[in-house]
């Protein structure tokens, strides 16, 4: 049930420490972006059912922003890694 | 069959042998003038008031499970019109005024209890909102009372009025609002429906929604290919997996939202209370359950179950509020999935596909919506125009900047 996470710095955690923000999918637009793109980032989201990805918060541990890779209907949770080190993946593609 | 004192008594008198099923379950026809995807509380309202108000009666209810399984059979049965919004409370006063008639209307007892809700407050802040939110309803002609600290101990001498953090100050009272017998109002409007010649086709699933030249002209289902004039999505939970067969894009996450009975109990409880320093809600069911949920889970998910987190969480919430409640035991929970949107509100609209209309986004208080939602929504669909208490709830209205954002939470569709 997504009750434990394993903070890539704090190690297994439960739930309760952590903050939840929503999809991380979704790619903050420059500034100068057309309106049209950012309506796309803030409103629309994809939803999917299965694999998705979030940022989470560990605001009872280390205050680090994370990303949680996991099962929305099966609640398996598939990994967490440093949300930074998302980025930077990110950035490369 | 007409129900009826009369006709109970002629049950009776036959040994209750000659009752008739309250609906058909008839296998889809190859087309027809409306489909209404979604056999939920708003889908069954819709293809009721299609057929009664409207006069479109070639219509077919598809639901994946049977009639009552999802969310209108998995709320906490609140019904109430206390909004402050333009765009929300007119539409919901027209609700609770279709409930105060419902079951005359379609002849079915959904047990429809008037008895009051009371949203309390814990700081001098929160009175200045709460009736900055009366005078709003009062404005639209609602009716709604400020009660003060005194006010609430007399009707509920119960709850934890000294607690040392949320003390209780009083309370916004809305005296029209109430509960109302879920699985009855999905009963009531699936029979009403029936009788009016509308199919109800349980166990289908819709797989694809089939297009030409731009236009819906039917949908792939677990029963075959079925087609339709006019398409009408009421799947609320599952609208981006419907939505998406139709490259719809949608401000919607989807969420699970718990809901908690106790044992029976003698009566205790009789209004709908909330608890304004949590998301804490109760009531009494005529049978003796304590009725109540909370927040949601905070993560987006699609499965029909919680997390434990947000058990422990809702009961802390109820022992703070009421501390006799931690000597009841919980006898049963449940999880449905919601519809959150992206500022708290639904949508009641036509899409980019002209024939294509959508009903979505009830996030936790669809519920109370029922009546009103398949009434405007059937008006959309029947007359291809937006009934007037629900002109603000539009699909563009994220891009275009007229949110309906009742609490101020902004985009972030786990907080509303």
């Amino acid at each position: 049930m997504a009750s434990l996470i394993t903070c890539p710095h704090c190690g297994t955690r439960p739930k309760e420490e952590f903050s939840i923000r929503g999809a991380a999918a979704p790619k903050r637009p420059s500034p100068a972006a057309k309106d049209e793109v950012w309506h796309r980032y803030v409103y629309i989201r994809d939803n999917p059912k299965g694999r998705i990805l979030e940022y989470w918060h560990h605001v009872a541990g280390c205050r680090r922003w994370l990303v949680v890779d996991r099962d929305n209907f099966t609640h398996e949770v598939f990994g967490v890694m440093d949300a930074s080190d998302f980025e930077r993946a990110r950035v490369v593609e | 069959m007409r129900y009826s004192a009369l006709s109970i008594l002629k049950q009776a008198l036959s040994g209750n042998r000659l009752w008739q099923p309250a609906w058909r379950e008839p296998q889809p026809k190859p087309h027809y003038d409306v489909i209404i995807v979604g056999g939920g509380g708003h889908g069954l309202s819709t293809a009721y008031n299609l057929a009664k108000e409207f006069g479109i009666t070639n219509v077919a209810v598809i639901e994946k499970g049977y009639i009552g399984s999802g969310n209108v059979g998995r709320n906490t049965t609140i019904i109430r019109s206390n909004y402050l919004l333009e765009g929300n409370n007119p539409f919901y006063e027209f609700s609770l005024k279709l409930w105060e008639g419902l079951e005359r209307d379609f002849n079915y007892n959904a047990m429809v209890s008037q008895r009051g809700i009371v949203n309390l407050f814990h700081s001098d802040g929160q009175r200045d909102d709460y009736a900055r939110r009366g005078n709003g309803m009062r404005m639209h002609g609602v009716d709604a009372e400020l009660l003060d600290r005194e006010q609430v101990r007399k009707m509920m001498p119960y709850l934890n009025f000294d607690h040392a953090r949320f003390p209780i100050l009083g309370g916004l009272y809305q005296k029209r609002a109430g509960t109302v017998r879920h699985d009855a109002v999905a009963w009531g409007y699936a029979r009403g429906a029936d009788q009016r010649g509308v199919d109800i086709i349980q166990h289908c699933e819709v797989t694809g929604i089939r297009r030409e030249n731009g236009l819906v002209v039917g949908v792939e289902t677990t029963k075959g290919f079925i087609g339709c004039n006019r398409l009408a999505l009421a799947a609320a939970g599952n609208t981006t997996t419907v939505g998406r067969m139709a490259d719809l894009d949608l401000p919607i996450e989807t969420h699970v939202l718990q809901a908690f009975v106790s044992e029976g109990l003698k009566p205790v409880i009789d209004h709908v209370i909330t608890y304004g320093a949590g998301h804490f809600y109760i009531s009494q069911s005529d049978k003796g359950g304590l009725v109540f949920g909370a927040e949601i889970d905070f993560y987006s998910s699609y499965a029909q179950r919680g997390n434990l987190q947000t058990v422990e969480h809702t009961m802390e919430e109820g022992v703070s509020l009421i501390p006799g409640l931690s000597r009841a035991k919980v006898l049963r929970s449940w999880g449905g999935v919601m519809d959150m949107s992206m500022d708290g509100s639904p949508i009641i609209d036509r899409t980019p596909i002209d024939n294509l209309y959508l009903n979505c986004g009830w996030c936790y208080g669809g519920f109370k919506a029922t009546p009103a939602s398949g009434f405007c929504f059937a008006h959309l669909i029947a007359k291809n125009e937006t009934h007037h208490v629900s002109r603000f709830m539009r699909l563009d209205r994220f891009e275009r900047g007229y949110m309906i954002d009742e609490a101020g939470k902004g985009p972030q569709p786990n907080l509303h």
